[in-house]
């Protein structure tokens, strides 16, 4: 069995209870998923999923035809790392007099390219978008420092290919205007 | 004609058909009773409760036009949509309260999904105030029954009736066919509105019948205009796509020798001399074992289940493997394919036909003749004409075949008899073979036999039953004693649940842990419910009690009492491959 990495992006109508449908397609195979997002597409009322799985590369076609089999998918697909530009967003919350007490903090926070969203006299909030290893880096950095609180989004991506969701949909238009 | 154009002249036609029916305020309880009547419904099974009480009023209404039939559990009642839906062809209909009533619909639903029967289940839900509040008979429908389900969707506003029963009818009955659960919250049933009801075409996100590649058609005739030993496997897929003439024209051109799975079962009649049988675990010796031997294996709309399979690493692995399926998720799913033909089989069978070389394989079918005449020998002669004193299931299911003369639907359960009834019973025409196939549910034929008989009233109802699994579902012969319905009910009594008590024997030394079962009395059961009931011990009153039985024209009880410790073979043991079919 050879586990990869594989961005699963899943084009649907926005049905109350298709996020279920699709995680059990998960538990009945027993697969965690690394990451999890949603949100509206390129297409109005259009929604896109993007999943993040670590799969046997035997198993991720079959996996991705069953989501698209659900009838309110529009089509599914999956990637390589290779195949998508990816990124993550994290948020860092750190006590507001570390800043000014530990100098070191200022390079981090420079060397990171990490902005800073939030200062207060009580703690600041600094925003890091990037890969994996970036936002980790500055949480491996920041935490001997006083990290109050961490948080990192699941992965959103978009693919080099298209994707012609709106080719898929304006056939079915099409078809349908001339029954 | 291109499958597009049959696809839009049949849209037209149902169009015109069913022009926009609208009808001013009514109550959301009642116009969910006009979406069943435009749907072409007319009988559907339930039970009632609190939360679908509005719709039951209604149905109290509507009872000239729309009959309701009260089974004695939800079980029964999705189970009976099921055999209804198998035997009509038509969407099955089941209806149920919230809570309680739609969780007993579950098992019926798991196993409409993966025999892809189509049915649609509506359940009552509390009011839409009090979801998530716990309140009295709520459950989570929806979340229990996604995976069960192939669409289900919570109705909680009147107006969206019509366009939503309008999709479940389109969606359970399109493409690979499945079960459909509406939930609908009590306040939609009694809020009014004005109904509008036009029947769902297309749906935007779901391609029920995908597009015929010629490029495959043309790889896949080549492929078998070249074969030596070339084997054809159908399933379901075949009946559900009324692709039964198809089938014959196909093997009947090329004469090639096709062998079915249990769900397949009768899509070809018994005695065409191109019938070779049956595949899988207790399937015939000859299509398991030369299965290894064929150089080409044709598919039609099965999905390679590993009762069929056994050990997938050694299955058909020397063979060129063609696949006619309408569902793509079962491309190369189990068993890798050479070439995919994606599409309805009654189409793609069609296009084959066209090309095809006419050919026959008469040295290559007396592989199977003479395997069979082992199998014949070692276990089919024992079956069916015994010489020691205890009854064979074997020679239950002969009997049967003897009045039946292959006419009869025959709807059996799980476990032993099952296995029997489906390598014995004979069958001249498609529809004909009902069983829980893929779930394995016992409890199935009981209530799935009531539903049989009244999609196809025409034609005799034989339920073959366990006595294990009769009593999972007995209490539908209050159903049967309400209704009349005329079905013949065989218990084949071994006073163990056989099945289990077999692989017990085989695979665990002999411990049968909790499979004997002390039964009660069958018939003084049946008659309870004056349904006319015979026991048969001996053989010489088999006959005359399997003919009594089919010559009435009322529902009818049989009990056989059959040797407790038989066992059925041929059998592959489960992970085995099909090559290591054993006979004894
Ligand atoms: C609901 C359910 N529970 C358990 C099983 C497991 N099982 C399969 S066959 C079988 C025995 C069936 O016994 P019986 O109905 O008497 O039929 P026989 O095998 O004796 O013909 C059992 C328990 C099942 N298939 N379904």
């Amino acid at each position: 069995m050879e586990l990869k990495k594989y961005t699963i992006s899943v084009y649907s109508e926005n049905n109350v209870g298709l996020l279920n449908r699709i995680s059990a397609i998960f538990l009945k195979r027993h697969i965690n998923l690394d990451s999890f997002s949603s949100s509206e597409s390129e297409i109005k009322d259009v929604y896109r999923f993007v999943i993040v799985v670590k799969i046997d590369i035997n198993k991720i076609n079959n996996l991705v035809k069953q989501i698209e089999k659900q009838v309110d998918v529009i089509k599914a697909f999956y990637h390589t790392d290779e195949e998508t530009i990816f990124q993550e967003s994290a948020l860092y919350k750190v006590k507001s007099n570390s800043l000014f007490e530990e100098r070191k903090i200022q390079n981090i926070i420079k060397q990171s390219q990490a902005n800073i969203v939030t200062v207060s006299p009580k703690f600041f909030v600094i925003e890091l978008t990037g890969f994996r290893e970036e936002t980790e880096k500055l949480y491996n950095d920041l935490k001997p420092l006083g990290l109050l609180q961490f948080v990192r989004s699941g992965r959103i991506s978009v693919t080099k290919e298209k994707m012609g969701i709106s080719e898929i949909l304006n056939t079915f238009k099409n078809n349908n205007n001339k029954i | 004609m291109h499958q597009k154009d049959v696809l839009r002249t049949n849209n037209k036609m149902e169009k015109e058909k069913y022009n926009k029916i609208t009808i001013k305020q009514i109550s959301g309880a009642e116009a969910m009773i006009h979406c069943l009547l435009a749907e072409g419904v007319d009988l559907i099974y339930g039970y009632p409760g609190g939360a679908i009480m509005p719709v039951y009023d209604e149905l109290y209404k509507f009872q000239k036009k729309l009959n309701h039939i009260l089974t004695r559990h939800e079980q029964g009642a999705v189970h009976a949509a099921q055999g209804f839906a198998r035997t009509s062809g038509k969407v099955g209909v089941a209806i149920a309260t919230s809570g309680p009533g739609a969780t007993n619909l579950i098992t019926g639903i798991a196993d409409a999904l993966i025999d892809s029967t189509p049915i649609v289940c509506i359940t009552g839900q509390v009011a839409s105030h009090l979801l998530g509040t716990d309140a009295f008979q709520e459950t989570d429908i929806i979340g229990i029954s996604t995976p069960a389900t192939k669409w289900s969707y919570q109705i909680t506003k009147a107006n969206e009736i019509p366009y939503v029963m309008a999709k479940a009818f389109y969606i359970a009955r399109s493409g690979r066919p499945g079960p459909v659960l509406i939930d609908i919250t009590k306040d939609a049933q009694f809020e009014s509105f004005d109904f509008e009801y036009k029947k769902c075409l297309g749906i935007r996100s779901y391609n029920p019948l995908p597009e015929i590649n010629t490029k495959k058609i043309d790889e896949a005739i080549s492929i078998i205009n070249n074969a030596k030993k070339p084997l054809l496997v159908w399933g379901q897929g075949v009946i559900l796509g009324r692709a039964e003439e198809e089938l014959k024209s196909f093997i009947e051109k090329t004469g090639i020798p096709a062998v079915w799975t249990i769900l397949g079962l009768s899509a070809l009649p018994t005695s065409h001399p191109l019938n070779m049988g049956m595949v899988g675990m207790h399937g015939n010796y000859g299509p398991n074992l030369l299965t290894n031997e064929c150089d080409v294996l044709i598919a039609v709309g099965m999905r390679f289940d590993d009762r069929v399979t056994g050990d997938l690493n050694t299955y058909a692995k020397q063979a060129k493997i063609i696949h006619l399926e309408i569902d793509p998720s079962e491309i190369n799913k189990n068993v890798k394919v050479d070439v995919p033909i994606l599409g309805n089989c009654k189409e793609s069978l069609g296009l084959l036909i066209k090309k095809i070389k006419q050919n026959n394989f008469s040295s290559w079918i007396n592989h199977f003749k003479e395997l069979y005449e082992i199998e014949y020998k070692k276990v089919i002669k024992g079956d069916l004409f015994p010489k020691k004193n205890g009854l064979t299931m074997g020679e239950a299911i002969e009997s049967i075949n003897k009045y039946s003369k292959g006419d009869a639907v025959i709807v059996t359960d799980v476990g032993q008899h099952q296995m029997v009834a489906c390598r014995y019973a004979k069958f001249n025409r498609s529809q004909s073979n009902l069983t829980s196939g893929g779930l394995g549910t016992m409890g199935f034929a009981l209530p799935a036999a009531i539903g049989a008989k009244m999609g196809a009233p025409d034609r005799e109802v034989v339920a073959v039953i366990g006595d294990g699994g009769y009593q999972m579902t007995i209490q539908e012969l209050g159903t049967i004693f309400q209704t009349q319905v005329a079905v013949k009910i065989v218990v084949l009594n071994n006073d163990f649940l056989g099945m289990v008590r077999q692989w017990q024997q085989l695979f665990f030394d002999k411990r049968y842990a909790s499979t004997e079962m002390t039964n009660p009395d069958f018939v003084t059961i049946a008659k309870g419910y004056h349904i006319d009931a015979v026991r048969v011990t001996k053989r010489n009153e088999l006959d005359s009690a399997v003919k009594k039985m089919m010559l009435s024209k009322k529902p009818f009880f049989l009990e056989v009492c059959v040797e407790k410790e038989d066992n059925v073979f041929p059998m592959i043991p489960s992970g085995a491959s099909v090559s290591d079919i054993r006979l004894e």
